[in-house]
């Protein structure tokens, strides 16, 4: 119990501060240009710099014509523009025998990435709900190892892949490598799954449960409505990562009419005959960057909200 | 008939016995309240009668009917949670028809009985709002609505108004008990809270490390409680506990010689032997009232607790710490000396190894 007479010498003390409180307040007002604000700012700058300048070279000579590109001045703006490099990164560039440019691979790489994307968030998303809402005898142990292959070097696996892959008729098939994304995709996307789960009070579970509520009704009413921002981690996490594959796109596929977009690519910039077209190299590459790029601007502000709500509850 | 019947019960978590053969019938509407610490095993009998456990061994009945493997939902029972436990994505009405719609329920009926909750808990200006948008007390109430949508016999309270500040929580407590008059149903109820158990049960559960001490009215257990930790577990401030022994009618504790002869034994124990003697605070009386209570002795005044209605004054009795409870108006100081009397009739004697009540 607090003794009277501190009480009462704390009062005037109290009143002192709201008189203070009531006069003119808020942040203190800054200086613009203090030495502080330059050295914050010019390292922002140069950092951007860092980082924006090789985008312009690359968008500059993707509209540059050959000629210009020739004379050497890879920072100068084009004097003439042209789009004629962007078609043929399209629709004529050729890799091997056909001359149909990026456009296949870009097919190659949506229909391998729509069925691994969906695939892999559905079963991750159910693994991870599992593993934390209807923990079974073992479930922890099955987690470990799950979350193992998250560790093992892919290169180990590549060749063994191969032979399963071969054996089950897969081989070659955009279908093979369907699967090979989906099972990769699995350990991280269920960590993620799992851990934003697991912050779902346990007692919204179990009134779900009394209110008759079964595994999946549970998972498509009360759990999903909940964690669209994880689906959103999950999508940009897998979009990006099946869509930049390169390894298993040219470890699985067998024949250059199913090479996916990073494939195609580097045939075609790493072509030997003849002239090094850099504009079109240019092209190709920023239009394999675009969906990954695409998806980030779009969905950008609720993967920071998704990450962050991990970090916190996690 | 029994409402809830619950017979040898036992659940462990790999191997270990958190609930240990328990038995335990509810009559129907009675309100039973289950108390005692963290970790006794009261919330985790209850998500054994919920269903949300499954239970090692032992059987389960509501009304009659054995559901020791039957699902919650088909168990017949509403239960209300700490947190509340509201779907956040789902407006109050969806929130209180959501059990109704999984038992596909017809759309008239869910309607029916949604706007019955709603009016008797005073929510129906909130139905189309978000839990989000609603205050801790609100919340409660739409927690307590989803149970009684459901139309059921037992009402499971796991710690229902623990997140509540303590005003809210008087007055909700007090709604309970008046919705229990009103209904009429089987509640059982769990809380740490010793004045909850007490205005609210018909019947007190104190479970100990998975075990019922003592099953009785809260009078029973407040007055003459069944052992030394069921003594201290209930009463606020807690009883005056001292050791001495008892000796041909006297007990005996330092220079003190205190007769027993209106002390009213449980004949449950020997009474003689090593033994403690528990006296709540409001059972030592002051002033003329010592001279006739069954002892009195002079003590002084260590400590004066003022708490408006009623002022508490510590002392030390005999080696032991003492407090008694006198009423707000007194003017007792530190320092000085008072006579106090030890009302035998309302005290406890428990044996000094098994702690039972003689």
């Amino acid at each position: 119990m607090a003794d009277p007479g501190i009480l009462g010498s704390t009062l005037p003390a109290a009143d002192a501060v709201r008189e203070r409180l009531s006069g003119p307040h808020g942040p203190r007002p800054k200086r613009a240009l203090s030495g502080t604000n330059i050295m914050l700012y010019g390292t922002l700058l140069i950092v951007a710099m860092y980082y924006l300048l090789p985008l312009y070279v690359m968008l500059v000579t993707s509209v540059k014509g050959m000629p210009e590109i020739r004379l050497g001045n890879v920072f100068s703006p084009p004097m003439e523009i042209t789009f004629q490099p962007w078609v043929k990164a399209w629709a004529e560039a050729c890799t091997g025998i056909n001359c149909d440019g990026l456009s296949r691979g870009f097919w190659n790489s949506v229909r391998i990435l729509i069925p691994s994307v969906i695939l892999s968030i559905a079963i991750a998303s159910v693994n991870g709900y599992a593993l934390s809402m209807w923990k079974f005898r073992g479930s922890e142990l099955f987690f470990t190892i799950l979350i193992l292959g998250a560790f093992i070097p892919y290169q180990v696996m590549l060749y063994p892949i191969v032979i399963m892959l071969r054996e089950a008729g897969l081989y070659g098939s955009l279908t093979g490598l369907v699967l090979v994304h989906v099972v990769f995709g699995m350990p991280i996307n269920t960590l993620l799954f799992r851990n934003y789960f697991a912050a779902i009070p346990s007692e919204l579970f179990k009134a779900a449960r009394v209110d008759g509520a079964g595994f999946w009704g549970i998972y498509f009413r009360i759990v999903m409505p909940m964690s669209l921002p994880i689906f959103v981690v999950a999508l940009i996490i897998q979009v990006t990562g099946i869509w930049n594959d390169f390894l298993f796109g040219v470890t699985y596929i067998s024949s250059p009419e199913r090479y996916p977009m990073t494939v195609q690519l580097n045939n075609i910039v790493n072509s030997v005959q003849g002239v090094k077209e850099y504009n079109v190299n240019m092209a190709a590459t920023l239009l394999t960057g675009l969906v990954p790029l695409v998806i980030y601007f779009a969905s950008g502000r609720l993967f920071v909200r998704g990450i962050a709500a991990g970090a916190v509850k996690g | 008939m029994h409402s809830v019947e619950i017979r040898n019960l036992d659940l462990s978590f790999g191997g270990l016995g958190v609930l240990k053969n328990l038995n335990l019938d509810i009559r129907e509407g009675e309100f039973l309240v289950l108390l005692g610490s963290s970790g006794c095993g009261k919330s985790t009998l209850l998500n054994c009668i919920a269903g949300l456990l499954e239970v090692t061994n032992g059987q389960i009945f509501i009304n009659g009917r054995n559901v020791t493997w039957a699902e919650p939902s088909e168990r017949g029972i509403g239960m209300v949670f700490q947190s509340y436990a509201l779907y956040p994505q789902m407006t109050v009405e969806g929130n209180l028809s959501f059990g109704l719609r999984n038992a596909r329920m017809p759309k008239a009926e869910i309607e029916k009985r949604v706007t019955r909750a709603a009016e008797i808990l005073q929510i129906e200006p909130l139905l189309k709002r978000k839990p989000a948008a609603l205050s801790g007390g609100q919340r409660q109430r739409v927690a307590i609505g989803r149970a009684l949508v459901r139309d059921v016999d037992v009402f499971l309270f796991d710690e229902p108004l623990s997140n509540l500040d303590a005003k809210l929580r008087a007055d909700l407590r007090v709604e309970l008990k008046q919705l229990h008059s009103r209904l009429g149903n089987t509640m059982i109820y769990v809380t740490h809270d010793q004045i909850e158990a007490m205005t609210l049960a018909d019947r007190i559960a104190i479970m100990r490390g998975g075990v019922i001490e003592q099953l009785t009215s809260p009078d029973e257990i407040y007055n003459r409680p069944v052992n030394k930790y069921v003594a201290d577990f209930v009463g606020s401030p807690s009883m005056n506990f001292m050791e001495g022994v008892i000796d041909g009618g006297i007990f005996r504790v330092g220079e003190a010689r205190i007769p027993l002869d209106r002390y009213r034994a449980s004949g449950r124990g020997d009474m003689s032997g090593p033994a403690w003697i528990g006296v709540r605070p409001e059972h030592v009386v002051t002033g003329d009232a010592a001279e006739g209570a069954a002892y009195a002795a002079e003590v002084p005044v260590e400590l004066v607790e003022p708490m408006g209605s009623d002022t508490l004054v510590w002392t030390t009795f005999e080696g032991s710490r003492f407090r008694l409870r006198m009423d707000g108006q007194s003017q007792v100081r530190k320092g000085d000396r008072m006579r106090i009397g030890l009302a035998l009739e309302q005290s406890s004697l428990f044996d000094s190894a098994s702690e039972v009540r003689l």
